[in-house]
């Protein structure tokens, strides 16, 4: 290919000019051989530049050769100010590299398309309850006899499909001794044929494998799992495992890419969704399956949205009668989903958006600063750009060299920012899970990653890049060359610095909010002393009767080391709950539910959650019968008077009613959350048969999980069939609910120094420079008589006022844009003084310290040295 | 003056046949050659027969090569390539066609 040399030619630029230098001289000397005259030879030739400059143009790429020289010339330039460049690069690089880095989280959380056949027609159902407040609530679950009659109803226009939420589970290959865990989801049969997911070994589902209750126990593995667990094992197919009294079979193994539905969660093992316990596929009171609808080809969504409604609303009518409390107002929607459901995305979805523009606008204060370097060196460079362009030089010519030395900054940058993407990405999504519950999120480098990449580093040479170009190719060569005008950048600088402040203000704002709401968060009162304490989840095969829970509870009590030990159906703030309406004197219940815990006599004492009327429960008490309250339910349902010695009544679907009398009165425990104002809490005797449930373990040790092991040890020897499936500390299981919080602010509050550190090295530039530039003008000003506090007055004045006016605007944007962040806050204000003084101070505080080697600079100015050198 | 005139746009064809005849010739041979055979009628500007060699190199009519000649200095010797072979059946017989027509014209009108 001709093309192919004439770019390599550009590359051997020197090379070819020689050669063809060479040739021509040769043509020369072979004239004056043949007795011709030099001078008439070389007259005869015709200009020797011209026609070597025509051959070396017809044998190379010229404008290809003019970047080739602008890039080497370019990169000189960052060689000749090493420390410049170097801090520019990395400033830039740590900037590209969070942007990086959270793109990669968001697009693998939120907008990446699951590995599936056609998920641009992947849709979501999703019900939205108007609550008693008013307040539109949504939910993605369903019961599965509606979604049966539903997927009959559009058979013809889309496929639905049925999964569960993606569930921990214990199971084992061998003995009980050998119990693990796994992410275990129920699915539809025919998900796999719809999503075109092919087996990697074996077989996948297929529509037959799910037809009746109880009848497929059959488990499909991911290939995650299966390279993990079995190390792709191919003798996988046909092992069985157990999980609780059920024993699969494993058919296959699924294709590489597909992990579930969840992004955050990598399902280990599908199950189909006949397989369900609980009678779930029967029930019509059991929310339980996510349904996706993948629609056919040329389908709209608005046909199938209509189809489904009536189907909803008649099955919501249905249920209405038979509930205590029904919703009757209840909208179906059709969602467009393609990356995926999950909780994960639910609970990190605006957190995640929020750190993307924090990063966005630490990315815009870096180029910012880039930017005030490269004016101020294509300042000093004008009677470089001047001497160019009275030579010859077009304009677009000096564009392209300052645009090609920024992207020489950016490249740098973007590949060092990539690194450090790559390395922080799966940081942070490991401060996003907590140890038992890891969240694990895809992060391929795929072209996504890279192409964002790319447009970063594109992004950035235009933004700080493009107006000093432009400036330097609007060079005027006279006036450059006489002595130049030293004022021409001093608007642009002003209006970088004045964006700086407000972008910095912005983040140190953000900063500050998630900060006070982690603070407020996590010093949020419980109700109940969580030090020392350890959660001991043990799980049976059958139900097993109370006095055999209290048996092990009492082995327990023998360890060393142990305080006191309690019983309870799960730990409080675990996620687990249940609840109810309540009845007082027969009347019917309110809107209001209560929440309900099973617990032993002694757990009231452990948890120290105080007893403020009245008497514990009792052994001897019985089920449903004895009940504490808390004052919640007091106030709640009692009008806030002593209720000991009160009944009240459950009321259960179909109209059944327990009572229960009220033998004591405690004081407010968070059960479920650690925002919303405590709840209504009845808690009830353990005394049922119980196939799960937690022992609450004080320990005399300041750290609890030291005993973890000897527990884990003692509660099968206690009783054979007991196993521990789980041990967490209840601070663990508190933090839990601050963890997304805590993240939040330890990222905003590490922004928040970068972005400070970055605009204050710029307005340190912007000042440093200034001074430089008029330092004439300052010495005069000096030998005159100038007070040192009016050359500092003069100095920073037009800069500070530059700040100022960044800063009114950055609070500004602070509060309009407060309402996007407004679901992650926790009692703050916008317009709390403290938070708005947070931003103002720091802000103030940087820029002194910044102006101070500048201020001491132009003060030391000696005049008489600097006039001597002028 | 109306020497090198008469070359504009068949330099190409002159270069190509000359080295159909006589291969592995420089820059200055092929000079010389067309000033020989043309009877020292044609003769190109000196200088731009390069420009026209190097273009002709590129486009793989042509393909070049140094040599050290006898004297010690290095001289880059030209030769026909395939291409360069067909270009010049081709350029020839053009060539042909368009001066028998202009030929005609000059002769009729």
């Amino acid at each position: 290919m001709p093309l192919w040399s004439r770019i390599a030619n550009v590359f051997r630029g020197d090379r070819l000019s020689r050669d063809i230098e060479e040739e021509i001289q040769s043509h020369i000397a072979e004239a004056v051989t043949e007795g011709r005259d030099p001078g008439e030879a070389r007259r005869a030739f015709g200009s020797v530049l011209s026609h070597r400059e025509k051959s070396r143009d017809i044998r190379l790429i010229p404008w290809l050769e003019s970047l080739y020289a602008d890039a080497v010339f370019g990169w000189r330039q960052l060689l000749k100010r090493k420390v410049t460049s170097a801090a520019a690069v990395l400033s830039l690089a740590l900037a590209i590299g969070s942007c990086d880095a959270a793109f990669r989280l968001i697009d693998a959380m939120l907008w990446r398309p699951l590995p599936i056949a056609a998920p641009e027609r992947l849709y979501v159902l999703s019900r939205e309850v108007a609550g008693p407040d008013g307040k539109v609530l949504a939910s993605d679950n369903f019961e599965y006899p509606m979604f049966r009659q539903m997927r009959a109803q559009v058979k013809d226009q889309a496929e639905l499909i049925a999964v569960s939420n993606a569930d921990h589970i214990d199971l084992t290959y061998g003995a009980d001794q050998e119990t693990e865990k796994a992410y275990q989801q129920y699915v539809s049969g025919w998900m796999f044929h719809s999503f075109g997911i092919r087996p990697a070994l074996g077989r996948v589902f297929t529509e037959n494998d799910d037809l009746t209750p109880s009848a497929h126990s059959y488990a499909v593995l991911s290939y995650d799992y299966w390279k993990r667990r079995f190390a792709e094992d191919p003798k996988v197919v046909g092992r069985t495992f157990r999980t609780g009294n059920e024993v699969y079979q494993i058919v296959g193994v699924a294709e590489v890419p597909f992990t579930g539905t969840e992004p955050g969660t990598v399902t280990d093992i599908f199950l189909p969704t006949m397989m369900m316990k609980n009678n779930a596929i029967v029930r019509s009171d059991y929310q339980w399956i996510l349904t996706f609808v993948h629609l056919k080809p040329g389908v709209s969504v608005a046909l199938v949205r209509e189809k489904l409604r009536p189907i909803f609303r008649a099955f919501v009518e249905e249920r209405a009668k038979l509930s205590v409390n029904p919703l009757r107002d209840q909208r179906l929607e059709v969602n467009h989903v393609s990356a995926g459901v999950s909780g994960l995305q639910r609970r990190y979805r605006t957190a995640l958006l929020v750190l993307g523009g924090l990063v966005m606008l630490v990315l815009l204060i870096s180029c910012a600063n880039v930017a005030n370097l490269m004016t101020a060196q294509a300042t000093a460079r004008q009677r470089e750009m001047a001497l160019r362009v009275s030579i010859g030089a077009g304009r677009w010519r000096l564009v392209q060299l300052v645009v090609i030395e920024c992207s020489w900054l950016a490249l740098f940058a973007a590949a060092i920012g990539a690194c450090f993407g790559a390395w922080a990405a799966p940081l942070v999504v490991g401060m996003i899970g907590t140890p038992e519950n890891a969240v694990r999120l895809m992060l391929p480098a795929d072209w996504r990653v890279l192409g964002f990449g790319v447009a970063i580093a594109l992004g950035c040479t235009i933004l700080f890049g493009l107006a000093p170009a432009l400036r330097a190719s609007r060079v005027k060569p006279v006036s450059a060359l006489k002595g130049g005008s030293p004022h021409l950048r001093a608007r642009m600088m002003r209006l970088l610095i004045a964006s700086q402040v407000a972008f910095c203000v912005l983040v140190v704002f953000a900063a500050g909010l998630f900060i006070a709401t982690s603070d407020r968060l996590s010093h949020q009162h419980t109700g109940f002393a969580a030090e020392r304490l350890l959660t001991v989840e043990t799980v049976t095969p059958q139900p097993q009767a109370e006095p055999l829970w209290s048996q092990v509870a009492d082995s327990l009590r023998a360890v060393p080391g142990v305080e006191a030990v309690a019983l309870c159906e799960w730990p409080l703030l675990t996620g687990g709950s249940w609840n109810g309406f309540i009845s007082v004197n027969g009347a019917a219940p309110g809107p209001a539910a209560s929440y309900f815990l099973s617990v032993s006599p002694e757990w009231r004492e452990l948890m120290k959650i105080p007893l403020l009327e009245g008497r514990d429960l009792r052994a001897s008490d019985k089920l449903p019968g004895s009940a504490l309250v808390n004052q919640a339910f007091a106030r709640q349902y009692l009008g806030g008077e002593n209720p000991v010695g009160r009944s009240f009544d459950v009321v259960l679907n179909e109209g059944r009613r327990d009572r229960y009398q009220i033998v004591g009165l405690v004081g407010d425990a968070r059960y479920r959350d650690m925002r919303e104002p405590m709840k209504p809490t009845a808690y009830f005797l353990f005394q049922a048969d119980y196939s799960r449930a937690t022992f609450m373990i004080r320990t005399v040790s300041q750290n609890p999980l030291a005993m973890a092991s000897a527990l884990r040890l003692e509660v099968p020897r206690a009783r054979p069939g007991f196993r521990v499936s789980n041990i967490r500390t209840q601070t663990a299981l508190i933090e839990q609910h601050t963890g997304r919080e805590k993240l939040l602010s330890m990222l905003a509050l590490f922004f928040g120094v970068v972005a400070l550190s970055l605009a204050g090295v710029g307005l340190y530039g912007v000042l440093d420079y200034s001074v430089l530039q008029r330092r004439r003008e300052i010495g005069i000003r000096i030998a005159i008589g100038a007070q040192a506090t009016d050359i500092a007055g003069r100095v920073i004045t037009d800069v500070f006022a530059m700040v100022l006016a960044g800063l009114s605007a950055g609070i500004i944007s602070g509060i309009a844009s407060i309402r996007f962040v407004e679901t992650l806050l926790f009692e703050v204000k916008a317009t709390d003084v403290g938070v708005l003084a947070l931003p103002a101070v720091t802000i103030l505080a940087v820029s002194l310290l910044a102006a101070m080697p500048a201020v001491a600079r132009a003060v030391r100015i000696d005049p008489a040295a600097m006039l001597r050198s002028e | 003056m109306a020497r090198t005139d008469s070359l504009q746009g068949s330099l190409d064809l002159l270069v190509l046949k000359i080295l159909s005849r006589r291969p592995r010739l420089h820059g200055y041979a092929i000079m010389s050659a067309l000033k020989e055979f043309s009877g020292d009628v044609l003769r190109a500007d000196e200088g731009s027969l390069y420009p026209a060699l190097h273009r002709m190199e590129e486009n793989r009519r042509i393909h070049a090569e140094w040599i050290t000649k006898d004297t010690g200095r290095r001289a880059r010797v030209y030769e026909l390539a395939a291409a360069g072979k067909k270009q010049l059946v081709d350029e020839e017989s053009r060539w042909h066609t368009v001066t028998s027509a202009v030929n005609r014209v000059l002769r009729t009108v």
